[in-house]
């Protein structure tokens, strides 16, 4: 009795198992579906099918390692499902810090790159592990702190005078800490205000995401460095005011590269290069700039591919 | 939002349930045989193996996230699979985690029971296969708790479906890996709401499994009379002729 329940239960669950690997998989393209669902013994149907197989790429998977902030801001939902209608790729994105992607592309694990943290990438654009290097977008980085503003830093222009003021003052900031672009651009900033490398009670490394981090920095009443986007994007939930902007320092820059098929054979060339010539597209790049100016009134990101 | 049933969240609730679901079927089929083999037969070395076996029940998943993306990476030695950021990799690695956890249950299970038993179904001339059946039975409690342990371990865990999973939407995102992402965006009530369904789905499962669990003894006495056939004589007969000692299915056919 027992053992023919357990054996039904059992089944019950692979076959489920089963229907959701079906299920799971990526959407097929609905050419495919037609295509499979119609008699093929149809001459004109065959021919349709075999058309059909020939528009489809060879390999329809790309993985985009890519940096929290496009996760996070929601550009990347807004962007990809655009592309993969246009190309019938279907992208799988691995939303991580820029210094990680890197090295996912650095030892090809993945086809396609879209970070910003320029003096990162150089060494692997130069050392020819990264090829079809684009621009495609800039924002900028913002020093975000409690509105009470502790270290003064709100009247302060120059980023490296505000950094300086809030090491002075030892009041909390919230580092990155996880070799991200943001904490790439963040270390830069101390080096150039004179702190080689700041420590102590008042500097704490989160070493999350730039939208954790913004959370800490709020609990904490701390300062922090934030890509403009996904500080908009969450303005709602935090208390977090903008305290400084607009030193030159601050440019977020955004390229896209596609990881070299000639050192790494599984990568999916095609498909890469398909990803790249789509986000410097002057639709996509409009696309770009129109994002977010409807939710919060101002863009996210600025299209640079075109200039 | 939970009440309107999001399209996108019922998915990742189903891929979920069937990737935790099935990489608890695959544990059972490990660990229960392993779990039974160390439980009953002595050798040197064994209880080394059982001390690994208790360590292994403790793994901490992001461990074996970042174990199973090192093989499954395409710079690793099964690359050439393309495994990695697929569904199948979280199974995987989610087997890797419930296994230990159903193999300790098993062997606690079985060493639980008094040796007199053993002795007393072997008396009774049980074959070997016999044996076995007999003892998984008389533990079915125990073992029924080491399936609940293995799923609930796996159903909740983060680490390894964000690092194998990838968390890729509509592909690979499941309840945990969501949840974490939902928080990183500052998007709280959906957080919450999937968190909400998580327990509820983990609540869900383990009510249908202790129900099981603690249901057998009731069912074998009350079940026991249907397993007598008796002579269909004094039922209503089928119309026409057809073969007799048949039920539904006949009587069926014979009305249209």
């Amino acid at each position: 009795m027992k053992k023919k329940k357990l054996l039904w239960i059992l089944s019950t669950l692979l076959v489920l198992a089963l229907a959701a690997s079906c299920a799971a998989a990526p959407a097929p393209s609905a050419a495919t579906t037609v295509a499979t669902s119609v008699p093929a013994t149809d001459a004109t149907t065959t021919a349709a099918a075999e058309t059909t197989a020939l528009a489809q790429p060879a390999v329809k998977e790309i993985i985009l390692a890519t940096t929290t902030s496009t996760q996070d801001s929601g550009l990347l939902d807004y962007l990809i499902p655009k592309f993969e209608q246009q190309t019938g790729y279907v992208i799988k994105t691995i939303a991580v810090g820029t210094g990680q992607a890197l090295e996912l592309g650095a030892k090809g694990e993945a086809d396609a790159l879209l970070t910003h943290a320029p003096s990162s990438e150089k060494p692997l654009v130069d050392a020819g592990q990264v090829v079809n290097y684009q621009l495609v977008m800039h924002n900028d980085f913002i020093v975000v702190g409690p509105p009470a503003d502790p270290a003064k830093i709100m009247d302060l222009t120059a980023v490296t005078d505000a950094f300086k003021a809030i090491a002075a003052q030892e009041a909390t900031f919230i580092s990155r800490g996880d070799k991200s672009g943001t904490h790439t651009k963040e270390l830069s900033v101390w080096k150039a205000a004179g702190l080689e490398s700041p420590s102590g009670t008042w500097y704490q490394e989160s070493g999350q995401g730039m939208g954790s981090t913004l959370t800490i920095a709020n609990e904490k009443e701390a300062y922090t460095l934030s890509d403009r986007a996904t500080y908009l994007a969450q303005k709602t939930n935090l208390e977090l005011e903008i305290l400084n902007q607009g030193s030159k320092e601050l440019l977020n820059i955004y390229h896209v590269m596609q990881v070299n098929p000639e050192t790494y054979p599984m990568v999916n060339a095609a498909g890469a290069e398909a990803f790249v010539a789509f986000m410097i597209d002057p639709a996509t790049q409009a696309l770009i700039g129109e994002f977010g100016v409807e939710e919060f009134g101002e863009p996210l990101f600025f299209p640079d591919a075109l200039n | 939002m939970i009440a309107s049933g999001d399209a996108e969240i019922f998915g990742v609730t189903l891929l979920t349930l069937l990737v935790s679901g099935l990489a608890t079927l695959l544990s059972l089929l490990v660990g229960v045989p392993l779990g039974v083999v160390l439980g009953l037969v002595r050798f040197r070395g064994r209880r080394l193996v059982v001390s690994l076996v208790n360590t292994g029940m403790g793994m901490p998943p992001v461990v074996v996230g970042l174990w199973v993306s090192i093989f499954l990476w395409r710079s690793g030695p099964f690359g050439a699979l393309r495994l990695i950021y697929t569904p199948a990799a979280i199974i995987i690695a989610q087997t890797l985690i419930a296994t230990p956890v159903i193999t300790g249950f098993t062997i606690a299970a079985i060493q639980h029971l008094t040796p007199k038993l053993r002795l007393q179904i072997l008396a009774l001339g049980a074959s070997r296969w016999q044996f076995l059946w007999t003892i998984l039975k008389e533990s079915r409690i125990a073992l029924m708790a080491a399936v609940i342990a293995g799923f609930g371990s796996i159903v909740s865990e983060v680490g390894a479906s964000m690092m194998v999973g990838g968390n890729i939407k509509g592909y690979t995102r499941v309840l945990t890996t969501a949840t974490s992402m939902e928080v990183s965006k500052g998007n709280f009530p959906v957080a919450v709401a999937l968190s909400i369904i998580l327990v509820a789905l983990a609540f869900g499962v383990t009510y249908l499994l202790t129900v099981f669990q603690q249901w057998e003894r009731k069912d074998r006495n009350l079940k026991l009379p249907q397993d007598q056939e008796f002579a269909p004589a004094d039922r209503p007969g089928p119309i026409g002729p057809a073969i007799p000692n048949n039920s539904a299915d006949d009587q069926k056919e014979a009305v249209k």
